[in-house]
């Protein structure tokens, strides 16, 4: 008799099974072709499916993608990666010791921000994920700015308003983040679509999560960018979960999440997200389609989540425990490193001296932003500051609920 | 008798009923080997298997929709919304769909449909994992809606839920998952080990929907609420010295009318509390059929509690929250009035 049978995809370990990442098809470096970026579909389809991958086994910069990028620029990526990295150590410990509420760190994903950054313009636009931090550090956010955001104080960008990690800049070109996935995805498309009907060269780049994909938004980005061509960068970060959900419950089995690209008539690309080079080098291709009117690109960023989802997760019930020391792709911060020692650029002392000024720098702009509050202790926001912004004019009744809680507040006090 | 957590009653509950029912599966964002990320429905997969127990890709409107056509087909879905803050992709599935099925088909199609999410603030979830949406779902036609206030309530309703032939949106108030919380952020947390309702029987039962739960007699003020708001009101009526009655609505559709009338024709006076914004509320229905119910009985104005008209803020949790002192300003007000 035949019958219908569900299959339920698995990871393939779980917690004190043996890491397995021999599901993730790696190409080496230098072997993917580089099409022009005005090329048409079927010349680019190859590219969901191989990797872009520019540094190889021995730390060089090999093959057609190689931005060849100077080694002042390379540094500076570092500096980004390192800071970013040590910003959010610093912010883990932080919520660890009670002085915020929550964090989410990028580690072990820095490239994917910093790079992607790094190849595009500082007027172009940027509606983030929340685990895109290293977008606003190397957009020169001040780190300090950014704790006063995490710690709800008196300099919050976000008035008090929004949970740790949600930033936004207006000058930086970094819109507001949501708590709720995938909605900045077709938000970026529409940007970009304004941007083309106002006959504008500013392009946009948005950020989502492999797990995110799953959402409708997600179809509607693609479907809408193909459509209108609009000028904009899909990048699906594929960090292989969605806090406890292996990425093939997204659609990652069998197909890569690049592939979802061709689908909708646009190039995907599939690029090794640790590799410094290979991000940047795949985004200035794609900025390149953008700019000259050729359309969208959907890139997948292939990457591995080295923390936990974020401070309330426990990875260990779900994965293996040490799973990243296995990730095929290694770490970006440190493949960076070794590429500019080999290119003669780069030695001992300045690493160390580097990371000390990061940490340095961390704690400094910690220690200025706890002077502006905390949550509980220090100068304070107004409460009544959470009735505006609901509309740009208060209401009467809102301004009738913001006197009854001044009057709740003044008794609370006197108790 | 055990004692049991919310969390603990409400896994109870979805394990009694898919030992018994078959047809019962679970489907939801991290819910299966993971067990929930509030770990209801932890050791269930492990137990019945990864075909009853479904981890969801993230899309919301997916898991609704799927959950709809499984129970056109004969299963009795129950599916988990990870917050209340995230059912919105959904929200076109169950007020187009899963609200209407059984009308639209002239009753020849039902969609056996329970939605579980956890819902409420009090957790520093800011602006996103603190919301309580059931007004969106109450004006809905064809769906009911139900939000205990403790363990034994939650698993008798939540069964009661699962056995119902319409849907069911069922509203859990995660600041109450860990013990009854009476709103002083600044007080030791209680468990609800020493709690009456954290004694929930092991086997089943059902707690009726429509049936509201009369948790404090009293004979001067009714104080009508659900949800966290209950310990709230209990420990307001307290400390406010009132005769008050506390009523626990348990599902706000359908709606116990009979033992709100009853109430407000014995004391005259009465206050609605909720933890949701205040405008177009639920609490505005309560209070409109208190004014057709009891309008001659009443001896002062119907005040309302409840968050105010703004988003829900990170840094003023506690400012937002309608906690005792606005329910106390409210009591003593309705007393007051004359
Ligand atoms: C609409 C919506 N549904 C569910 C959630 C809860 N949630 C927050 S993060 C997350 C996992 C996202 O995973 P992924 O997209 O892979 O991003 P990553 O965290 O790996 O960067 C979930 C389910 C949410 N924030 N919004
Ligand atoms: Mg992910």
């Amino acid at each position: 008799m035949m019958r219908s049978r569900l299959h339920v995809p698995r990871p393939p370990a779980r917690p004190g099974e043996k890491p397995d990442f021999s599901y993730v098809a790696v190409s080496p470096a230098g072997t993917a072709a580089r099409p022009d970026p005005n090329a048409p579909l079927n010349e680019t389809e190859f590219l969901s499916r191989e990797m872009v991958r520019v540094l190889d086994d021995n730390h060089r910069a090999v093959g057609p993608w190689n931005p060849h990028l100077a080694a002042a620029d390379l540094e500076l990526g570092l500096r980004h990666m390192m800071l970013t990295r040590a910003f959010d150590d610093r912010m883990h410990r932080a919520q660890r010791g009670g002085k915020i509420t929550f964090y989410m760190k990028s580690t072990g994903e820095e490239a994917v921000s910093v790079a992607a950054n790094m190849a595009l313009k500082p007027s172009d636009m940027m509606f983030p994920a929340y685990r895109n931090q290293g977008l606003h550090i190397s957009r020169g956010l001040k780190i300090v700015d950014l704790m006063c955001q995490l710690l709800s104080n008196t300099r919050d960008m976000c008035k008090g308003r929004q949970l740790p990690v949600m930033y936004h800049s207006v000058e930086s070109n970094l819109f507001s983040i949501s708590g709720n996935l995938a909605t900045q995805f077709p938000q970026a498309v529409g940007w970009a679509m304004a941007s083309a009907i106002k006959g504008e060269d500013r392009i946009c780049a948005t950020w989502l999560g492999d797990g995110s994909t799953a959402e409708a938004d997600f179809h509607y980005a693609l479907l809408f960018a193909q459509i209108y061509k609009a000028p904009v960068i899909l990048n699906v970060v594929n960090n292989q979960w969605a806090i406890s959900t292996f990425q093939t419950f997204a659609g990652g089995e069998g197909r890569s999440f690049a592939s979802r690209g061709p689908g909708y008539g646009m190039p995907g690309i599939r690029v090794d997200g640790n590799d410094f080079l290979a991000v940047y080098a795949v985004t200035q291709w794609a900025a390149e389609r953008a700019r000259t009117g050729a359309g969208p690109t959907l890139i997948e960023l292939v990457t591995y989540r080295a923390a936990p989802h974020s401070t309330s997760d426990d990875p260990s019930r779900y994965r293996p425990k040490d799973e990243e020391k296995s990730w095929p792709l290694g770490d970006p911060v440190a493949r960076l490193q070794a590429h500019l020692r080999s290119l003669g650029a780069w030695s001992d002392e300045q690493e160390k001296a580097l990371a000390q000024e990061c940490e340095e720098h961390v704690n400094q702009a910690w220690k200025e932003a706890n002077t502006y509050g905390t949550l509980t202790d220090g100068p304070q926001l107004d409460p009544a500051i959470m009735f505006q912004d609901v509309f740009k004019e208060e209401t009467p009744s809102l301004a009738r609920q913001r006197m009854q809680l001044a009057q709740e507040l003044k008794e609370r006090a006197q108790k | 008798m055990t004692q049991m957590n919310m969390i603990q009653a409400l896994n109870s509950a979805m394990d009694v009923m898919m030992a018994r029912d078959p047809g019962v599966v679970l489907m939801g964002e991290d819910v299966g080997y993971f067990g929930g990320v509030f770990r209801a429905t932890e050791g269930l997969q492990r137990k019945y298997g990864e075909h009853r127990v479904l981890d969801s890709p993230i899309a919301e409107g997916g898991i609704v929709a799927t959950a709809i056509g499984m129970s056109i087909n004969g299963l009795r879905p129950v599916a988990e919304i990870q917050f209340a803050d995230y059912i919105y992709p959904a929200y076109d599935q169950i007020v187009s769909e899963l609200a209407r099925i059984r009308y639209r088909s002239g009753g020849d199609f039902c969609a056996p449909v329970t939605i579980r999410t956890p819902c409420g603030g009090g957790i520093r979830g800011g602006q996103t994992h603190s919301q309580s949406p059931e007004a969106l779902f109450a004006h809905v036609s064809g769906l009911k809606v139900v939000m205990p206030s403790n363990p034994y309530d939650a698993k008798g309703l939540l069964i009661a839920s699962i056995e119902e032939d319409d849907p069911v949106i069922f509203l859990e108030p995660k600041r109450l998952y860990n013990g009854p919380f009476d709103g002083d952020p600044n007080k030791p947390a209680v468990g609800w080990n020493s709690h009456a309702r954290g004694d929930v029987p092991e086997g089943h039962y059902r707690v009726e929907l429509g049936v509201a739960d009369i948790v404090r007699p009293g004979s001067k003020l009714t104080i009508i609420t659900y949800g966290t708001m209950v310990h709230v009101c209990l420990a307001a009526a307290e400390k406010a010295g009132v005769d008050a009655e506390v009523i626990d609505l348990r599902s706000i559709v359908p709606l116990d009318v009979e033992t709100i009338v009853n109430s407000v024709k014995k004391t005259g006076r009465c206050i609605v509390a909720h933890e949701a914004t205040r405008f177009a509320g639920f609490g505005a229905e309560v209070l409109s059929t208190i004014q057709e119910e009891c309008f001659w009985h009443l001896e002062a104005p119907v005040l309302r509690v409840a968050g105010w008209d703004t988003p829900y803020p990170h840094a003023f949790e506690w400012e937002y929250f309608p906690g005792q002192a606005r329910v106390i300003a409210a009591i003593k007000a309705t007393m007051e009035a004359s």
